[in-house]
């Protein structure tokens, strides 16, 4: 297997195509984000005027005015153009002409400086930085919508924006939220530190790995282009009809949103392949990190549930732009059929986003404990139920709906029974407390804050997987408040302890510990203060995505507005955190501050180009704390001659299983 | 420092506390106080209230719930409280926590209860939801679960954008935006709508039904107290989805009667004007009779029941 070419080819560079390096040319005439955005101008305008060339006769176009199929080939052709000037395609075209390719870990070790993180780079660390600085910015985004969104709704008579840009903020922040945030935590880190995880020099595809992430901004800059065609009316879940006669703001959210899912397949895809197929000798299933376990199921969900998205995205366009009728009930089709497609994918979507979570909380919990996780197969278990229960539940959206009425009991089955695996993970917690030594590192401060906050959101789901007690909470602040906490909650709680775990690692460099305690505080409390108060709100009877709401409930809203701004105000703690970290004390943490047994940290930090001198050979599991004559966790230099050895008691125990 | 030390070694010599009783003894009392409170203080209050059958069914369910969630809560925050408390680490203290990798009895009984809570409930759901007619939530077009006994009144209720109105068929089929109910009578609600996806909910009564373009959803109560009952929209249908609101109201029977008489009578003109009593409209040739009707200063099921202006911008 590719493992074992490796360290040979690493060895002898130049096994293929010539060894000596090309000369290099000016930065200006070398593929970077410059030449990418002069290609999405010129993909934009090239597929507006087809577009117009093509449809401008259509009896639609010509009745509304509107053309939206100029609009949607602008942003496609844009989006190849994009790619194009990126580069994207270079070495594709290179192999048709026949001419020689530069392999992955050449152009990996020829990278440096800080213009790669400009370029469409194969090398998985630099394209983890891309990720992580993309997803943080594309969550300041969302956040400010947020913030606007709260202060509209300060109070329930005075407006500060009008009915329509409210709308279209909300449908911005949900998708922005929803659909950019689903690869936060696989993105950054399990593209940078998945190899590292399993002992590998490198992801199996980098050239899809580095199209994954520079899907992100194209999507990105189409979802929030949308806002110039007035948004879209109908949140992020985009419900038919309302979509399909929405104006032009809706081609800019189908064609987003499609690119976003490509962009999770690609991601999903490479991740999975990685994992499997690129563990170092002695990497089992039963010793991978339980990050690594849910980056794997993820990936599945990601793989999976992405692809009904992009169909629904695909029929939207068509009907749309060319008047097919998927979703038109009087022309045949049906509005739920949407629900269905949209939801098909929507649940298992907030399983990628609660499933890293986990990975991250349970791979901090045994470092500060210093005690092996509690039941790893137990926790591997839950992970791997979550991902198979969650295809099964997707209708506890459509209780209401009139849709299949009698298979409700069915679904509030399934959907009571994921909170069984979910349960586990709340084992594993708990088992790993009995006993511990329980340091409040940030890390760990990240990781208890994740346990209360996925608590509420979790018990709050039982509420709604009741339909009769659904029948009371469904489409108000309740849903809303249950998923901000499961999400927000749970999702950037865990992210955020991730960084504070992994950023030490990734840059070499320790974020302050004071600041992050006040970050920690800060946020705890006031996300506990935003949304606690937003479950009585939609008990109440306040309805999601409302601009004026009755006016018993404006204390409560003015509260939870006030709050939310303070919650802002700890993401900005962390922002400048971050700056004061890196940019002014800079102090420098190679080793191992945290006395973790991952192999990650058993390399330099940041980890050298290359990551392992030598294939490592792993020697037992990463959680063995405590284990009176535990072997080390990886020989970082094995002998010649060991690693066939080891990788023929791999190939013979795969057979096995 | 030495005086550290003496103290660890000390505390290490006394005899391990059992942690477990101690956790249980904790929990037990804060279990039952929560439940104590939920129940006999909070839970009559729980909204959505006992207006009608299904609203005191929902509160019902929710209060069951939260019975059974606030130990469940109490736990897993008394433990860990307790975790943080006694198993924090201490100064000076450089060993590793016990190896314990697991335990098969502890997950096993782990996942026992929580299979056993999720089972009971799920049956505790469909009873709720099958016995009193499908709980107040939209059951389609072809209900399997109705309330026993006579054939309920009916009342359409129809959505489009941002309006709700109400059809009686029973009497003559006029069109009204005031929802107005009998207390005391099975309710069934035919609810669709004319042009997107709107959901009805009337809080007060604990019915919400999708209202879906070309599809009749319906939902069954009975208003068992009079009073007001607030109208809302709970699915997003556009701009201005949060003024979707009517202020209905449950009366006596005979106020009742009295109402749906002398609306008939007002309405007749514009009945006479309306497509006829459907299960569900056309939203196409609606949108056309709209047009009609609109010139002709009627409005109602034919659609566009506001002009273009209107609600103005606030």
């Amino acid at each position: 297997m590719a493992i074992d070419i490796q360290p040979d080819r690493a060895e002898a560079p130049g096994g293929r195509g010539p060894g000596a390096p090309r000369p290099a040319r000016a930065w200006w005439l070398r593929p970077a984000i410059h030449t990418g955005i002069i290609g999405a101008v010129l993909g934009y305008f090239l597929g507006h005027w087809l577009g117009n060339y093509i449809a401008s006769g259509y009896t639609q176009v010509v009745n509304s005015g509107q053309n939206d199929f100029a609009i949607i080939l602008g942003y496609v052709l844009g989006t190849v153009g994009w790619l194009a000037g990126l580069g994207v395609f270079n070495d594709l075209g290179r192999q048709i002409a026949g001419r020689p390719v530069h392999a992955a870990e050449e152009a990996q070790a020829a990278s440096s400086g800080l213009a790669r993180y400009f370029r469409y780079s194969l090398d998985h660390k630099v394209v983890g930085i891309q990720y992580l600085v993309g997803m943080i910015g594309y969550f300041l985004t969302g956040g400010l919508l947020a913030m606007a969104i709260r202060t509209e709704l300060l109070s329930p008579s005075y407006h500060v924006f009008s009915s329509a840009t409210y709308t279209a903020i909300v449908g911005e922040h949900g998708t922005m939220m929803m659909m950019m945030m689903s690869s936060i935590i696989l993105g950054p880190l399990g593209n940078y530190l998945v190899p590292l995880m399993i002992g590998s020099k490198r992801m199996a595809f980098p050239r899809i790995e580095a199209l994954s992430f520079w899907l992100t901004p194209a999507a990105y800059i189409v979802l929030l282009s949308g806002l110039m065609f007035g948004g879209f009316p109908f949140g992020w879940t985009g419900y038919a009809p309302l979509s399909v006669q929405a104006t032009q703001g809706a081609d800019a959210y189908a064609v987003a949103f499609g690119l976003m899912g490509l962009s999770l397949i690609l991601l999903g895809f490479n991740l999975i392949v990685t994992i499997i197929c690129y563990r170092a000798p002695g990497m089992r299933w039963s010793r991978i990190p339980i990050f690594v376990w849910a980056i794997m199921t993820t990936s599945f969900l990601m793989v999976l549930a992405a692809p009904v998205l992009v169909g629904a995205m695909y029929m939207l366009i068509t009907d749309r732009t060319v008047q097919t009728a998927f979703f038109t009930d009087s022309l045949g089709g049906s509005s739920y059929l949407w629900q269905n497609l949209f939801w098909f994918f929507g649940h298992p979507e907030v399983y990628i986003l609660a499933l890293p979570g986990f990975g991250i909380v349970c791979e901090i919990l045994p470092v500060f404990c210093r005690k092996p996780l509690f039941g790893y197969r137990v926790a591997a278990a839950g992970m791997v139920g979550v991902t198979l229960l969650s295809f099964f539940v997707w209708q506890h959206h459509l209780f209401d709906s009139g849709i299949n009425p009698d298979m409700r009991p069915v679904f509030m089955l399934t959907t009571e029974l994921i909170s069984i695996p979910t349960g586990f993970i709340f084992l594993v917690g708990l088992g790993t407390f009995w006993k511990a030594k329980i340091r409040f590192t940030v890390p760990m401060l990240f990781a208890l804050g994740f346990y209360f906050n996925f608590l509420i959101g979790g018990i709050s789901g039982v509420f709604l997987s009741d339909v009769p007690a659904d029948t009371t909470e469904h489409g108000t602040f309740f849903v809303m408040a249950h998923f901000h906490y499961t999400i927000m909650g749970g999702l950037i709680f865990a992210f955020m302890g991730g960084l504070y775990y992994w950023l030490p690692k990734i840059m070499g460099i320790r974020l302050n510990q004071t600041l992050g305690k006040i970050q920690f505080w800060t946020m705890f409390v006031f996300f506990n203060s935003t949304f606690l108060p937003l479950f009585a709100v939609g008990m109440a009877g306040q309805p999601r995505r409302v601009y004026t709401y009755a006016r018993s409930l404006e204390t409560l809203n003015d509260w939870v507005s006030i709050s939310s701004f303070l919650l802002g105000v700890s993401i900005l703690i962390f922002l400048a955190n971050f700056v004061y970290s890196t940019v002014i004390t800079r102090v420098r943490e190679e080793g191992n501050p945290w006395r973790s047994r991952g192999l990650e940290w058993q390399v330099a930090s940041p980890p050298p180009p290359g990551n392992f001198a030598r294939v490592p050979v792993v020697l037992s599991g990463p959680y063995e704390y405590g284990v009176p004559d535990a072997p080390p966790v990886a020989d970082l230099d094995p002998p010649l001659g060991v690693l066939s050895n080891a990788d023929a008691s791999v190939v013979a125990e795969g057979a096995e299983a | 420092m030495a005086a550290t030390e003496a103290a660890v070694s000390a505390d290490a010599q006394r005899r391990e506390p059992n942690h477990g009783l101690r956790i249980f003894l904790i929990w037990l009392p804060v279990a039952l106080a929560a439940d104590l409170i939920i129940w006999f203080v909070w839970g009559p209050h729980m909204p959505p209230g006992d207006m009608s059958s299904s609203a005191s069914g929902q509160q019902f369910d929710i209060n069951v719930m939260a019975v059974m969630a606030a130990p469940v809560m109490a736990f897993i925050l008394i433990y860990a409280g307790y975790a943080l408390v006694v198993w924090r680490h201490r100064e000076g203290d450089e060993e590793d926590g016990p190896p314990i990798h697991g335990n098969t009895r502890i997950a096993a009984t782990w996942i026992g209860v929580t299979a056993a809570l999720v089972l009971g409930l799920f049956v505790f759901g469909t009873v709720q939801l099958v016995v009193p007619a499908g709980a107040g939530s939209g059951e389609g077009n072809t209900p399997i679960w109705k309330p026993s006994g006579g054939t309920p009144l009916q009342v359409q209720v129809i959505g489009q954008q941002w309006r709700w109105t109400y059809r009686y068929p029973q009497f003559g089929g006029f069109e009204s935006t005031s929802l107005v109910l009998p207390v005391g009578e099975n309710v069934q609600f035919n609810v669709t709508s004319l042009d997107v996806i709107h959901s009805f909910w009337a809080y007060q009564l604990g019915v919400k039904a999708d209202a879906n373009p070309g599809i009749n959803n319906v939902a069954y109560t009975k208003p068992e107290h009079t009073g007001q009952v607030q109208v809302r929209c709970a699915e997003l249908c556009g701009l201005w989805h949060a003024d979707m609101t009517t202020l209905g109201q449950v009366v006596s029977t005979s106020a009742f009667k009295a109402w749906a008489a002398s609306s008939r009578v007002q309405l007749a003109a514009l009945t006479r004007n309306l497509p006829p009593y459907a299960l569900t409209y056309d939203p196409n040739s609606v949108a056309q009779l709209g047009k009609a009707f609109r010139q002709a200063g009627l409005s109602g099921a034919g659609g566009q029941y506001y002009g273009s202006q209107y609600p103005v911008q606030p």
